[in-house]
């Protein structure tokens, strides 16, 4: 219960700095770190994953795998604060050689290609530009795969494979303005310090629309939450898309390539790709349709201080309480049901942090009658857009963003 | 009673002040040298783990196979065609048989 006064959640963000996550994780149920081990609930399994505190820079994450990182936030993080502390966020690399030394002397981003002048930039150059901050959720296109159905190969994600901070960096557009991109630019490519095992693998790039990459929002971050990035977040430069899924958001930036023809190297023309239809769903087993690429994030919301099978009390006032997020537009309402979607009230939100933010949601309900029910909560974003109540299906699964349900049992 | 006062004391945390202070100014970046843990983990016994081990474990940790869920052989075998033709991984040829085989047996569709 002390877990849900905002003080005590406050105080504890020094802990979370030093790195001691354990002591969140304690509060929530879990007793010994060393061997916890978390259930997923993941439809046919396997549903269970260690807890691990073994990666440098963070605390407690759930261990999808040690090598290349794949580390969750567990989901009761997402209850403390709408800002995902830097060392509990989640972690994704493609690729297994990731340079585990950066000096901030030496390190030079590339901007190149296409452009009046070719620029090598120190970070003590990039930090000279105009300094700008945005509140954005970075969410991984296949989070939340382990609940397709018929399940999918991949990254096995639960919920977690998100989070939200206050990005600190430098407009992109400044930077290729310095650069001066020539007339006939059509897109611009973002590649990190990270390497496949074999060389002749595909390395990872990705890239935006030039008009996008211009558009003054995209940025190169250099600090999230006020510190600088975790080395498995980026350090020392990180690519912001806000409102576009993380695989844009390339990770240790350092090499800036402007083109005039659109890349079709493996991670924009078949990595990343999603069926060409609404919601990016097809039935399991179609084939012959049209791909694109991922791009824009969809509506989202989640219940954060209620499980799935937690017991509530018949005729006793409880508070649901989550967080939303309008995928590339703000949140305009959640409303929320309590018997299963037959009927919703809208919730009360909290602090608008921008439109790229998680925006907390919270409603004071009363249970009804003893037995099963199912809470669900919906989010339509500014732009009118609103969580479908079937879900998505495609083979890569990616772009969840059905209205989740959380069966509870009424006592 | 005690609800009240939580929702109370709920509600006046969303108005509270941001949960981080805005950076003030250039922050000064530090180097970094860290350490990432190392995993020894191999594939359970069986027929074919040898060759599980021996060609998947330099790119990749033995969990992302065994978190993946029950998979058909026909996935299974795309699975290791991608690694192979798509992410250039050295799978000898007449390991995949065997691969694919172990695979079905430890994640496969019943």
């Amino acid at each position: 219960m002390e877990r849900y006064y905002p003080s005590r959640i406050l105080s504890s963000r020094r802990q979370f700095l030093g790195g001691a996550g354990a002591a969140t994780l304690a509060l929530a149920s879990a007793p010994a770190l060393a061997d916890t081990m978390i259930k997923l609930p993941l439809p046919g399994g396997p549903d269970e994953r260690p807890i691990t505190t073994a990666f440098p820079e963070k605390g407690a994450l759930i261990l999808q795998r040690t090598r290349p990182p794949m580390l969750e936030t567990p989901f009761d993080v997402f209850d403390q604060s709408v800002f995902t502390p830097n060392d509990r966020f989640f972690v994704r690399w493609h690729w297994a050689v990731i340079p585990t030394e950066v000096n901030v002397d030496t390190f030079r981003l590339a901007v190149h290609g296409h452009v009046n002048q070719t620029l090598s930039l120190s970070l003590n150059d990039i930090l000279a530009f105009p300094q700008v901050e945005l509140v954005a959720v970075n969410q991984c296109s296949g989070n939340s795969r382990g609940y397709f159905q018929p399940r999918v190969p991949g990254g096995e994600w639960s919920h977690g494979a998100m989070g939200n901070a206050r990005w600190t960096g430098v407009r992109l557009k400044d930077v290729l303005d310095r650069a001066g991109v020539k007339a006939g630019t059509v897109q611009v490519r973002f590649t990190g310090m990270d390497e496949p095992v074999v060389a002749e693998a595909p390395d990872f790039m990705k890239s935006l629309a030039i008009d996008h990459a211009r558009d003054g929002e995209v940025m190169l971050a250099y600090a999230m939450n006020g510190e600088q990035l975790p080395l498995l977040n980026g350090f020392p430069l990180r690519l912001i898309v806000p409102g576009w899924y993380s695989t844009y958001w390339v990770k240790m930036l350092n090499d800036i390539e402007v083109l005039d023809q659109p890349d079709t190297n493996y991670w924009m023309k078949t990595a990343y790709t999603i069926p060409d239809t609404p919601h990016a769903s097809i039935k399991p087993g179609e084939t012959g349709f049209k791909s694109v690429p991922i791009s824009r994030m969809v509506p989202r919301s989640f219940m954060t201080n209620i499980k799935a099978g937690d017991t509530l009390r018949a005729s006793a006032p409880t508070l649901a309480r989550g967080i939303a997020f309008g995928g590339d537009a703000g949140v305009s309402r959640v409303d929320f049901s309590s018997d299963g979607g037959k009927s919703w009230q809208p919730a009360q939100l909290g602090k608008d942090e921008g439109k790229y933010s998680f925006r907390q949601w919270q409603i004071s309900f009363t249970p009804p009658a003893a037995g099963g029910q199912v809470l669900m909560a919906r989010c339509t974003s500014s732009s009118g857009e609103t969580q479908p109540d079937m879900p998505n299906w495609n083979p890569a699964g990616f772009m969840r963003n059905v209205i989740e349900q959380t069966a509870i049992v009424v006592a | 009673m005690l609800h009240r006062m939580l929702l109370t004391a709920l509600v006046a945390g969303i108005a509270l002040a941001p949960f981080y202070a805005e950076a003030e100014g250039k922050l000064a970046l530090k180097s970094v040298n860290v350490d990432l843990p190392d995993d020894n983990s191999m594939f359970p016994d069986g027929p074919g783990a040898d060759a599980a081990n021996n060609n998947c474990l330099a790119c990749h940790s033995a969990s992302m196979v065994l978190n993946q869920p029950a998979l058909s052989k026909a996935q299974w075998q795309a699975e290791v065609n991608k690694m192979r033709t798509t992410y250039k991984a050295p799978v000898d040829a007449k390991d995949v048989d065997e691969i694919v085989a172990y695979l079905v047996t430890i994640r496969g569709v019943n």
